[in-house]
């Protein structure tokens, strides 16, 4: 990457008077302001926005894109939050007015091609995961743990077993299912992991009991291994009167291959700025769906998860789709139907790949992480050595004796024009670099990035310093953080 | 497949490399009996063409408000959007990026994520922004948990005026982490709270009590009586506000609010059926401001001192702090707080200010004439910026039916919130006389 120049805060390109957009002449009669509103209520000096013309707004924010890598920019292997590519034509289609133009509280009648996309989207992602029942409302992974914490409190409730709050994470877990939990009141009961990984299954027996929950998990997990005692967990858990909630970030490996219905989860969330490739945007806006089950047979009484779903959902009645608010629902997290454009992406997206199109991108991102990962073991610590899904966790102890921390790793990566892996995530192993290749890179990226590996692994050897003052090639060098955290400065001021 | 770029003899090389026939090798760790021996039962493939042909099926099924005249509002908004945004905000380089984690190589993310949040801080008069939350329903839901984290109290006291759904969100959240709610009723004449309406609370437990600004009638609350009462108790004040009516009314900051909220949709993002949209959440002071939830960024400099940009504060948060995060929130608007801070600065300070205005003019002139037609009156009496509602016996879920026949949506019938008689309309600086004209006329005609 180019060194490239930084760019000057909007505000700093102001000039007093000066006028980027205009509307159409006021055509009604005019009444006085103070007519309308007591003055009181009235501001006496409008907000401080920047004046700028057209031309200055587009600049600036071309020349900040400029400093900004995406996915479209290279390679952007960051584990757990597959990206890959993000087609175009989504874009185009879901611009189109008769998606982007519509508005929320429009008669049913006349939105029934929006109602009919959300019900076969519901329906798709329910075949994906094996379950029954979906709701597009949560705006996030997070935002859908937290409705799918809320389903699982809510059927604990109603069969008079509210006192079931202990929900059971793995040591390895992402942050956000914890934080969930703490959202509706649950404790956080950490299951370790074993030598293999996976959920230490014996430790697993030890915790479960009359106030569980549930237990929350993402398979393939954060070190994305499969863990193959999915079927003893499940029954451990069911056994003992709880529920398994499906944490989907971690879906691209197993789409068309395994479902989480049939491993025995009872609630799935998806990440579709993930896994089916909508736009991450910067930060989002993101979707998170999740499937519930209707009836959990065998182990528990029926579910009827459909009634404690945050309402409304499109079912089909006739040949009318209609939104209903299902009995007992929870309520709703967030207002109107969820990020509609977001997932209207995924449903495109699915409809793009078909059955045998999912699979065999799922195919292609486990072989991508496996080649990957094979050709990497021998110059980084390969804490579990044994095949993995869709993304991988190297560790960067032997560099770290050589003086050059995980960190530095990479920093010195943004020096070859790549986005860094995650990096120190999954806590459960020691200066980790967690890689997702994804399955749209093509091999020749791979090899590439594959040779940087190398290469900087050499560097660290051999010159470790190149890495500590890494990057050197970057619009701008480390940051210091500390400093922005101990005397945060979080606005431009006028000077 | 379209997007797989893997040729067969790549794949040969790489199943060869590491040593097995057959990718599905690579699956031997997931149990036998859980494989799928057969294809998920999905539609087949759609080639390029053929998906653009399928979603201009399903966007004609409905009727867009580009081809029709809106006056829906209630939370979302048929506003102006300026032909740039599309063009800057859809960018591969910001719409295919992830959160800034590596600062070196995403510096326009947050910067402008850092003037989105000056912008939010400009607007609501307050000195911290965060950077989004999911909508404003979950961003006032998240203030309100912010203030019982912060008082150490209980009790949420919510406005009967605040949009239903919103009192919905909030109502979930709070009872999930078993916070007690009481409801202020608004006065039946004026349609906004007065000050009879706080008695019999118990303030002494009220961790804060919220105001909707305008509220979801579209009528202006007095908000320095819900300051008195919750100062006089040492409750905090929320405000959920309307950001284009922070053109013409008083600052939230200026009013006294600890914690500011509101829905960014009508900054520049398109309707999208609902979504996505943006939650803006401000505060003030140094121990909210560490209690804010979600991801913040702040200026700092580089080994070389230059100025540049970084996600901060992040003990507060989930990926830190875990369970003892101050929200789960991971992923939240960004590119839709993008498109709001682009939108408010090709606006600018004049700009912004006439959408206001704008609003303000049309939608009272619209008020004035749907109260002369016969049949039709204005059951509240506070004042209004860009919405209000009318009353008449019409049925007007009929109504609308008809008038969608002439290509016009009207207002929002607010029976579906058990408010009979009663229909919200939303006018803004998009509208043109001819248009509200022509669609008061069409109404009379309708109902007479």
């Amino acid at each position: 990457m180019t060194t490239r120049k930084l760019v000057p805060l909007i505000f700093e390109r102001s000039t007093p008077g000066r006028r980027g957009y205009r509307l159409p002449d006021l055509d009604v009669p005019e009444v006085p302001v103070t007519d309308l509103i007591p003055e009181e209520f009235l501001r006496d000096e409008a907000p401080a926005l920047p004046e700028v013309s057209e031309l200055e707004v587009v600049r600036h924010y071309t020349q900040l894109s400029r400093l900004n890598h995406g996915v479209d920019v290279g390679f952007y292997p960051l584990g757990s939050c597959t990206m890959k590519y993000n087609p175009r034509v989504h874009e185009d289609v879901t611009s189109l007015p008769g998606l982007a133009s519509i508005h929320p509280y429009q008669p049913e009648e006349t939105v029934q091609g929006a109602l009919e996309l959300m019900y076969n989207l519901g329906q798709y992602l329910a075949v994906i995961s094996g379950l029954d029942v979906t709701t597009l409302q949560p705006a996030a992974g997070a935002h859908g743990e937290l409705t799918g914490l809320m389903v699982i409190k809510a059927y604990h409730s109603q069969r008079g077993e509210g006192h079931r709050k202990e929900m059971i994470i793995p040591d390895s877990a992402h942050g956000t299912n914890p934080a969930s939990c703490a959202m509706v009141g649950y404790k956080v009961v950490e299951v370790p992991s074993n030598d293999r990984g996976g959920v230490d299954v014996e430790a697993l027996r030890g915790l479960v009991g009359p106030n569980t929950a549930g237990l929350m998990l993402t398979n393939p997990n954060t070190l994305g291994l499969f863990d193959e005692n999915i079927c003893e967990i499940a029954k451990i858990v069911h056994d003992a009167g709880g529920l398994l909630y499906y944490d989907g970030a971690n879906a691209n490996a197993i789409m068309g291959i395994a479902r989480p219905g049939d491993m025995g989860f009872d609630v799935v969330h998806f990440n579709l700025h993930k896994t089916f490739s909508t736009p991450h945007g910067g930060g989002g806006p993101g979707a998170g769906p999740i499937v519930v089950r209707e009836e959990l047979a065998r182990i528990v009484p029926a579910l009827h998860g459909q009634q404690f779903l945050p309402g409304p959902i499109v079912e089909k009645k006739g040949d009318q789709y209609v939104f209903v608010t299902p009995e007992n629902s929870i309520g709703r997290v967030r207002s109107f139907y969820g990020n509609f454009l977001v997932y209207a992406k995924a449903y495109a997206y699915i409809r793009s790949h078909g059955p045998r199109g999912l699979r065999q991108v799922s195919e292609t991102a486990v072989l991508h992480a496996n080649y990957m990962m094979n050709k990497l073991k021998d110059v980084y610590h390969l804490p579990y050595d044994r095949t993995c899904m869709h993304e991988f966790v190297l560790s960067g102890v032997w560099q770290k004796e050589q003086g050059a921390r995980t960190l530095d790793i990479a920093k010195r990566l943004l020096d070859y024009g790549y986005h860094a892996p995650t990096v120190y995530f999954p806590m459960v192993v020691d200066e980790a670099i967690m890689i997702e290749p994804t399955e749209t890179e093509p091999k020749s990226t791979l090899d590439e990035f594959i040779d940087v590996m190398r290469r900087i692994a050499e560097e660290a050897k051999e010159d470790p310093k190149l890495l500590l003052e890494a990057p050197h090639n970057t619009p701008i060098k480390r940051l210091d953080e500390s400093r922005a955290a101990r005397h945060p400065v979080l606005r431009w001021e006028k000077a | 497949m379209r997007y797989l770029p893997l040729t067969q003899e790549e794949q040969q090389e790489m199943l060869q490399s590491l040593g097995i026939d057959r990718v599905e090798d690579l699956f031997t760790a997931i149990p036998k009996e859980m494989r799928l021996d057969a294809d998920l039962d999905l539609p087949a493939p759609l080639s390029e063409a053929e998906l653009v042909r399928h979603f201009s099926e399903l966007a004609e099924k409905n009727n867009d408000l580009k081809s029709s005249v809106s006056f829906l509002g209630a939370g979302s908004y048929d506003h102006l959007v300026p032909s740039m945004i599309k063009h800057i905000a859809g960018r591969g380089e910001f719409l295919t990026a992830y959160t800034p984690y590596q600062p070196e190589i995403t510096q326009g993310v947050l910067q402008s994520i850092f003037e989105y949040q000056t912008l939010i801080c400009e607007l609501t008069g307050m000195e911290a922004s965060n950077a989004s939350m999911y909508d404003g329903a979950s961003a006032l839901a998240e203030a309100a948990l912010m203030a019982c984290a912060a008082t150490r109290r209980e009790l949420v006291v919510l406005p009967s005026s605040l949009h239903p759904e919103w009192q919905d969100v909030v109502k979930l959240y709070l009872k999930s982490q078993d916070v007690s709610i009481a409801y202020l009723p608004y006065h039946e004449k004026t349609g906004v709270v007065d000050a009879k309406a706080f008695d019999g609370i118990p303030w002494s437990e009220a961790a804060c009590v919220v105001v909707q600004q305008p509220n979801f009638f579209g009528l202006l609350e007095n908000v320095a009586s819900f300051k008195k009462v919750a100062k006089d108790n040492g409750a905090l004040l929320v405000m959920a506000v309307d950001p284009i009516s922070l053109s013409l009314l008083k600052s939230p900051g200026e009013l006294g609010a600890d914690i500011v909220v509101g829905d960014g949709q009508s900054l520049g993002n398109a309707m999208g059926f609902g979504g996505p949209s943006l939650g803006f959440l401000a505060t003030s002071g140094t121990k909210l401001i560490r209690r804010m939830p979600g991801r913040v960024v702040g200026e700092t400099v580089d080994t070389d001192g230059t100025r540049g940009y970084v996600l901060t504060l992040q003990t507060r948060e989930q990926h830190i702090r875990r369970e003892k995060a101050t929200s789960n929130i991971c992923s939240n608007q960004a590119l839709n707080a993008l498109i709001a801070a682009i939108y408010l600065s090709v606006m600018g300070k004049e700009g912004f200010k006439d959408v206001g205005y704008q609003c303000l003019q049309k939608a009272n002139y619209m008020k004035e004439r749907l109260i002369q037609v016969d049949g039709l009156s204005s059951p509240f009496s506070a004042p209004t910026f860009r919405e209000f509602v009318i009353k008449g016996a019409v049925d007007w879920e009929e109504v609308n039916m008809r008038l969608a026949e002439h290509g016009f949506v009207g207002g929002l019938p607010l029976a579906r919130f058990g408010l009979p008689e009663l229909v919200l309309f939303s006018v803004t600086e998009a509208r043109t006389k001819e248009e509200i004209d022509s669609f008061v006329n069409l109404l009379r005609g309708l109902i007479s």
